[in-house]
Order: C-alpha cells, then structure tokens, then sequence
C-alpha cells in the first residue's frame, strides 16, 4: 500500500497488502466499533494468522498494546505497538447474513440500495475471492475494538463501552501482509438497528522494530517469534537485517 | 452425564497410540465415543462434512452458539456454516478445549526454544492423515481445533493458561454424529507441557453405527 488515508463506511470491507514495516492504524471514529480482521503471508497466503499460535505464546485470550499476530509458521505477521482501546477480541468470530436478518429484519440492496445490511462473512468472502482465497480461508479471525468477557464458569458476555470515540490501534507489520477487513456489526453486539460507524485506516512507513522493541520483548516467545520471522525475511527478501 | 451404550456391542473399537493420526467417516446417527485409557491425553480433533469437506468444525462458530468456550455434555459442534456436526451425549471428563489449537513444529520453535523443531507434533500427523486420506487436503484445511480432555482455562481478565488435565484414567467423551463427518484426530505427542502430563498414552475409539 502507498501511504495515505482510507475511510470505511459503516458496513464496508476493505483488503490490501502491508509491506513489512508499514503501519496501519484503525480509528474507532464513533467509539462503538467492529472491525473483523483476516491476515495473510502476501507472498503465499497459505500461512495466515493463527488464533491459537497468537493466544499459546503470549497466554492471553485477547490482544492490546505489546502483543504480536503469529502465523501458522510461527513468525510474527504484525505486532501491536499502540492501542488506545485495550481489548480487541480474538474468539468469538463473525456474523454471518442469517444472524443478521434475524436481529435486523430484512436488509437486502433491492429495498435498501446501498444501506443494504451487509455482513462480516460474506464481505469477508467478497475480499478472500479478490485474492483467489474462499471458504477454507475463512479461519477464526480478529475482532478490532470488540470485548466478550469470559466468566469463571467459561461463559461468555458482550462487554458495552469497550472502545470510545477516537480510540486507535496501531499494527506494525513484521512481514508483507495481506489484510483483510469487515466494518460490520458483531453478532453478540445487542444493539439492534443496524448502524455500523465509520472507521478510519491509515497507512505509514517506518523502521524495523528495534532491538529494544516493546513487542519483541514482551515474552521470550516473541524473541523467538521475531528470531523466525526476521530469517525468513533474510532468506526470502534478501533483506540485510540489522541484528 | 454417563452412556448406556455397551463397548461390547461396538461396531469399530480401536486403539490409537499417542502420536498416531486418524480418521474416519460417520454417518447421520452414529455414536462415536472417545477414551481416554490412562488418563490426562489430549485428543486433537477436527470434523468435517464428508460430503462437502468445505463445510469444516469452527471453533469460533461453536462457542459462540453456546456462549460458552468449553465443550461437554450438550455441546452443538457447529460448522463453519453454522449447523451442528455432531453434537456431545455424554462426557465422564467435564470440559474439553477449543481454543488451544494444535501443537506444530514451529510453534515448538517459539513456544519452547527454536532447537525444538525436529519433535513431534500434531499437525504433522495431521497432514499425514490428510495426505493419505487425499482430495486434496492440506494446512489449508486445518482450522481451529478442539482438543478433547485438555484443560485451557481463561480467567476474567484474559489470561490464558494450559492447566494439568481434568481428565483421568478411563473418562470419555461421546458424541452423536447429526450428518456425514469425516473425523480427524491427532492423538497429541506434545511433551513440552502438561498437556499430556508430559507421558502421551494411547486412547480408545469406538463407534456404533446407527443402521
């Protein structure tokens, strides 16, 4: 992606290919946010982020500032390294075109043109099909600015006000990513019109993680996360890294 | 909740010895029945429609459905198109996990020490078992997974930990196929934590078909 500002509509989707070192930055614009997120090796999107692999290494259920998305190769497709919302799900999954007419009656484009409900499944499976990618593809996913809270028992609960107006995160990525994006309502969300916010996406170049990186040395896992992912870089890219 | 169901009277019983893949196909009706003989094994599995292997497990779908993200008695394994595979009759264990995945040589790497990658693990021998049973199968085809009789506890506050087992010697799992499921299933060699007690040991499987 060159630099530059994108701007989501509510219930827009949205892919595009992050070189190594750009950051994407999503805005929570109206502060009640879900963005449902799918990432792939550019180069050979047959690795592709990993649920359980991000969870195991970093013994946490969700992700925020400091943690790292693993691939199913076990390298680091993209870190963490701001977020101002502090919690963005990681299992609960998406909605698909049933749930929504259920919560929200029927919201097809012959009566509603372009407000038509649109959904986290099929918008993702608009994007995959872009990119030669379809059903398979469609593994557990990132939930950006979502929180389902797990009781003791195991149970789950939507937590309301988990994001706020203006709340950001920021994701450096460690390899070229291809990123794929729903701005579509969550399927535990209660609220019941269909009104998804805006969301606001910026690209930016920058520098490698250094060695004193946050991400990098949050857990000794992610030291080896990040020893992987840069030889892979060195064997594939030809890329001199500066260790 | 306990199973009437007689082992005696099974139409398939099997032994699989830890770090040995398999599978098989259900039909609509059939009870499948999984146990762990000595206790504390993991048993990564995954389930797919065998007339449609697109239509696959979905561990997202599954905890979602239930609110909840432990596995027992009355649990819908739902699909990734959001209908029941199979659903759990009865479970002498009391919780299963699905949110742990499957071990595989690159996670050992990061996980334990980037030497570790010539040990076994349960996705090799799940692409193994996919590759001899063909159509193409691949990694592409290996989503989230439960992992039966392993203990994956999430606190309120998000930490996720693996826990010594739940399970004990001779507990089971049983289930009701609801369509035709193919079942693959890595009896787990993990030895680089506790889930397996650091000593895989074999299961039992059995199966009695509906007609």
């Amino acid at each position: 992606m060159t630099s530059g500002k994108v701007t989501l509509r509510g219930g827009q989707a949205w892919s595009g290919r992050l070189r190594r070192n750009q950051h994407l930055v999503l805005t929570d614009v109206e502060g009640r946010a879900c963005v449902s997120a799918l990432f792939y090796n550019a180069r050979d999107p047959l690795e592709r982020y990993n649920m359980a692999d991000t969870l195991k290494a970093q013994f946490t259920a969700f992700l925020t500032t400091g943690r790292v998305l693993y691939s199913d190769m076990g390298r680091v497709l993209c870190s963490v390294v701001a977020d101002g919302c502090g919690w963005h799900d990681t299992i609960t999954g998406v909605g698909d075109a049933a749930g929504s007419e259920a919560r929200f009656g029927a919201g097809g484009y012959q009566k509603l043109r372009n407000e038509r409900h649109r959904n986290a499944r099929d918008n993702l499976l608009v994007e995959l099909g872009k990119h030669g990618l379809g059903k398979r593809d469609l593994v557990a996913n990132l939930n950006f600015f979502v929180r389902v809270g797990v009781g003791e028992d195991g149970s789950l609960a939507w937590v309301s006000g988990n994001s706020h107006p203006g709340a950001a995160v920021d994701l450096r990525f460690e390899m070229d990513t291809l990123v794929v994006l729903s701005n579509t309502p969550h399927p535990l969300d209660p609220a019941l019109a269909y009104r998804p916010p805006t969301i606001d996406l910026i690209v930016a170049d920058g520098p490698a993680a250094p060695q004193d990186d946050r991400c990098r040395l949050s857990r000794p896992e992610n030291g080896r996360g990040f020893a992987l992912t840069e030889a892979y870089i060195a064997e594939t890219c030809g890329e001199e890294t500066d260790r | 909740m306990t199973s009437d169901l007689d082992p005696a009277a099974a139409d398939l019983d099997v032994t699989l010895p830890a770090g040995e893949g398999w599978t098989h196909e259900l039909g609509p009706g059939d009870l499948f029945r999984i146990v762990d003989l000595e206790g504390n094994q993991a048993v990564d599995t995954l389930f797919f429609n065998s007339r449609d292997l697109d239509e696959r497990y979905s561990a997202n779908e599954t905890i979602r459905g239930q609110r909840n993200i432990y596995l027992t008695t009355g649990t819908r394994l739902l699909s990734t198109e959001g209908r029941p595979l199979l659903t759990i009759v009865a479970d002498t264990c009391g919780r299963h996990d699905t949110l742990g995945g499957a071990c595989s040589a690159e996670s050992n790497q990061v996980r334990y020490d980037l030497a570790k990658k010539y040990m076994h693990n349960c996705r090799d021998t799940f692409l193994l078992a996919l590759g001899r049973y063909g159509n193409g199968m691949s990694k592409r085809d290996l989503p989230s997974n439960i992992n039966f009789f392993m203990n994956v506890p999430v606190t309120p506050q998000g930490a996720l930990t693996f826990e010594d087992g739940v399970s004990g010697p001779a507990r089971y799992v049983e289930m009701r196929a609801e369509t035709h499921v193919l079942v693959l299933i890595s009896n787990c060699p993990q030895l680089n934590n506790p889930c397996n007690g650091y000593d895989p040991t074999p299961v039992r499987l059995l199966i009695w078909r509906k007609s």
